[in-house]
């Protein structure tokens, strides 16, 4: 990898050197290329903006104000006392390493917004540019990872227990048809049906927060403090219309870069002290809020009603179609519109009187269902055999997704989905209509709208179901594990910092 | 006035010190003596003053006291060899090998240079394991002056 750093200390002479000195051997001894800007008593030695750039990662091993941090902005960066480079450079560099794997675009790194000093050179042209996006984006993703595996297990072990707690499969579907307020009102800690309902509802909640949290984060990578409340208010309005995990991606965005750009506003002086309190947040808020509301929320519900309507009026026609068709939906956006459309219109089905048991309705349940299973598992099985590809954040991701796609929690996929959208999205689909399609062709049959392996006695012709399930996933590690390495191939010829970071954790 | 960071009267060998302050007394006064700092007690006081902010302590059992001051001439090394060792709160225990760097508080920039020179070096083990290992006052000059050429 290739870093950058800054030294410092009290009277600019010994350790301010000694620290420099100290980085860059630990960093060759690693095979790493360190570079160090000594802010001592000879003066500054800047280090070429361009040099910046293209660093993965950032250390400031600084015991005074870092001069010309906005230089730094929008990278992965680890602030440490100069006397700890000297001391322990390796523990530093090993904290560095694990700062670009995670891709968290710290405050500490965030543009300075609040200083009134002029716009920081925020958007630099080429390469520099994209690398940003990705770790903007790597931002979100890796604060809401914890938020998929907490919520995402909490329902799988609601799912699990209440097969007991219920005595049979019929358990995972019984445990989401209780009201969970009455239920917490008369609570009875001997109940193990009672605990099933809590830790669905404590998942459920976890996940209340995906969007949100990977919105609100995007948006305070871009624009520090300021972007929080607009990012996160924007998500919150991203999943009340129904836009889904990419709905999130577009208000992360529009909210750091509204929050950015107010925040720069040149204001009186009265003014400036409630900015950042009152005025920013307010304002950004407000527009984001009109963006996803009133600007795209109606485009999405029109889509979703057009959608419905066309599902049903293919009814009729080929069944195996038909099921390529929803699970390239069920795998396109990840609980997205999109996939909701696909969810719905098989969830209506099971609805309908006096329903034959190989009726359509039951095939397109398991159809929906087994194609919304592929995503995760397809990460956890990419993450698996090709390790070098993701970051050390998603790989433990990996794992739980395995448990997310079997219990059909398509969420599982959503951190990959969201850091590296056009290339785990293409895979999802096609995998996942690949599993639509042939579970239509087996004709496996589902009476459960969810669930995934949990309520294997309720599928009929389970076998063919679980094959479907493994091809699907097959598909889709393959496709995306060619994606990403062809993406790796050609970001090394153009010399592209991001990928190459990718490439160095293998 | 030469343009040497040390010479072997900037040297002391096997001294035994109570405390930092008395090494640091001791090698300002061979600095004093050696015509590179006009004011022992001064250069000592603004050591001290560096030292109060954060101990120098290394590993390697190093004591590295600094200062940039007024009472400076020339930019200078000051070494001393302690058996016994002599505490500068350092990461692995008393220091047995003390470097006191002393650089004026406004001067060229070639002179400074030399000091970050040196205090590159510093982190280098076999650097200091070279000074450490050296038989006598003259001996630890030249491994110096080597390093910083």
């Amino acid at each position: 990898m290739k870093f950058v750093a800054v030294t410092s200390c009290p009277t600019g002479i010994a350790h301010t050197y000694m620290a420099a000195e100290a980085l860059e051997q630990i960093g060759r001894a690693g095979g790493h290329e360190v570079v160090v800007e000594t802010q001592g008593s000879i003066g500054t030695d800047a280090i070429d903006q361009s040099v910046i750039d293209a660093a993965d990662g950032v250390i400031f091993a600084a015991d005074l104000e870092v001069k010309g941090r906005e230089r730094f902005a929008g990278k992965p960066t680890v602030d440490v006392g100069v006397k700890r480079a000297v001391h322990e450079p390796q523990k530093v560099l090993d904290e560095a390493i694990a700062a670009v794997e995670s891709g968290v675009v710290t405050s500490a790194a965030a543009s300075t917004s609040s200083g009134g000093s002029g716009p920081a050179t925020k958007v630099d042209p080429g390469a520099s540019t994209l690398s940003r996006v990705r770790q903007w984006l790597m931002t979100g993703v890796s604060y809401m990872i914890p938020f998929v595996a907490a919520g995402g297990i909490l329902i799988a072990l609601s799912f699990m227990l209440s097969q007991l707690a219920w005595g049979g499969a019929d358990g995972a579907i019984e445990v989401t048809a209780v009201d969970a307020a009455s239920v917490l009102a008369n609570f009875d800690p001997t109940s193990l049906q009672h605990w099933c309902v809590v830790l669905l509802k404590t998942g459920q909640l976890a996940f209340g927060f995906l969007v949100p949290v990977l919105s609100g984060f995007i948006a305070y990578a871009i624009a520090d403090r300021p972007g929080l409340v607009p990012g996160f208010v924007g998500g919150a309005a991203a999943g009340f219309v129904g836009a889904g995990f990419l709905g999130g991606l577009v208000t992360g965005f529009a909210a750091g870069f509204l929050a950015l750009w107010i925040s720069r506003w040149r204001v009186p002086k009265g003014v400036r002290g409630v900015m950042p309190v009152v005025v920013i947040p307010l304002l950004s808020s407000l527009g984001i809020g009109i963006l996803m509301l009133v600007v795209l929320g109606r485009p999405i519900a029109a889509l979703m009603d057009g959608l419905g309507t066309w599902l049903s009026s293919l009814s009729g026609g080929s069944i195996v179609l038909l099921g390529i068709l929803l699970g390239a939906m069920m795998g396109f956006d990840l609980g997205g519109p999109i996939n909701k459309v696909a969810y719905t219109f098989a969830v209506t089905g099971l609805a309908t009187e006096g329903l034959a048991a190989d009726a359509a309705q039951y095939k397109i349940m398991a159809a929906v269902m087994a194609a919304g299973m592929v995503a995760p598992l397809a990460m956890a099985l990419a993450t698996t055999v090709r390790k070098g590809l993701f970051t050390e954040i998603e790989r433990e991701n990996g794992k739980a997704a395995w448990l997310l796609g079997a219990s059909f929690i398509s969420e599982g996929a959503i951190p990959f989905a969201a850091a590296d959208p056009w290339r785990v999205i293409v895979s999802s689909v096609v995998g996942s209509a690949a599993t639509g399609g042939l579970v239509m062709a087996f004709g496996s049959t589902l009476v459960a709208p969810h669930g995934g392996i949990w309520v294997l006695p309720l599928i009929g012709s389970w076998l063919g179901f679980l094959a479907a399930v493994v091809v699907g996933t097959l598909i889709t590690a393959a496709v995306v594990i060619l994606l990403k390495t062809l993406r790796d191939r050609s970001a090394v010829r153009a010399q592209d910092v991001v990928a190459e970071g990718a490439l160095v954790t293998a | 006035m030469t343009s040497q960071l040390i010479t072997a009267d900037l040297v002391a060998v096997n001294v035994s010190a109570a405390d930092k302050g008395a090494v640091i007394d001791l090698l300002a006064q061979r600095l004093a003596d050696a015509g590179r700092v006009t004011d022992a007690a001064a250069f000592a006081a603004d050591v001290r003053a560096r030292e109060a902010v954060t101990a120098t302590g290394m590993p390697g059992a190093i004591g590295l006291p600094h200062a940039k001051s007024a009472a400076v001439l020339v930019p200078s090394l000051a070494v001393a060899t302690v058996p016994d060792g002599v505490d500068f709160e350092g990461p692995d225990g008393a220091a047995t090998l003390v470097f006191l760097i002393a650089a004026p508080a406004e001067g060229a920039d070639e002179h400074l240079k030399i000091l970050a020179k040196l205090a590159r070096k510093l982190v280098s083990p076999a650097f200091t394991g070279a000074v450490r290992d050296a038989a006598d006052a003259e001996t630890v000059a030249s491994v110096v002056t080597e390093a910083v050429a």
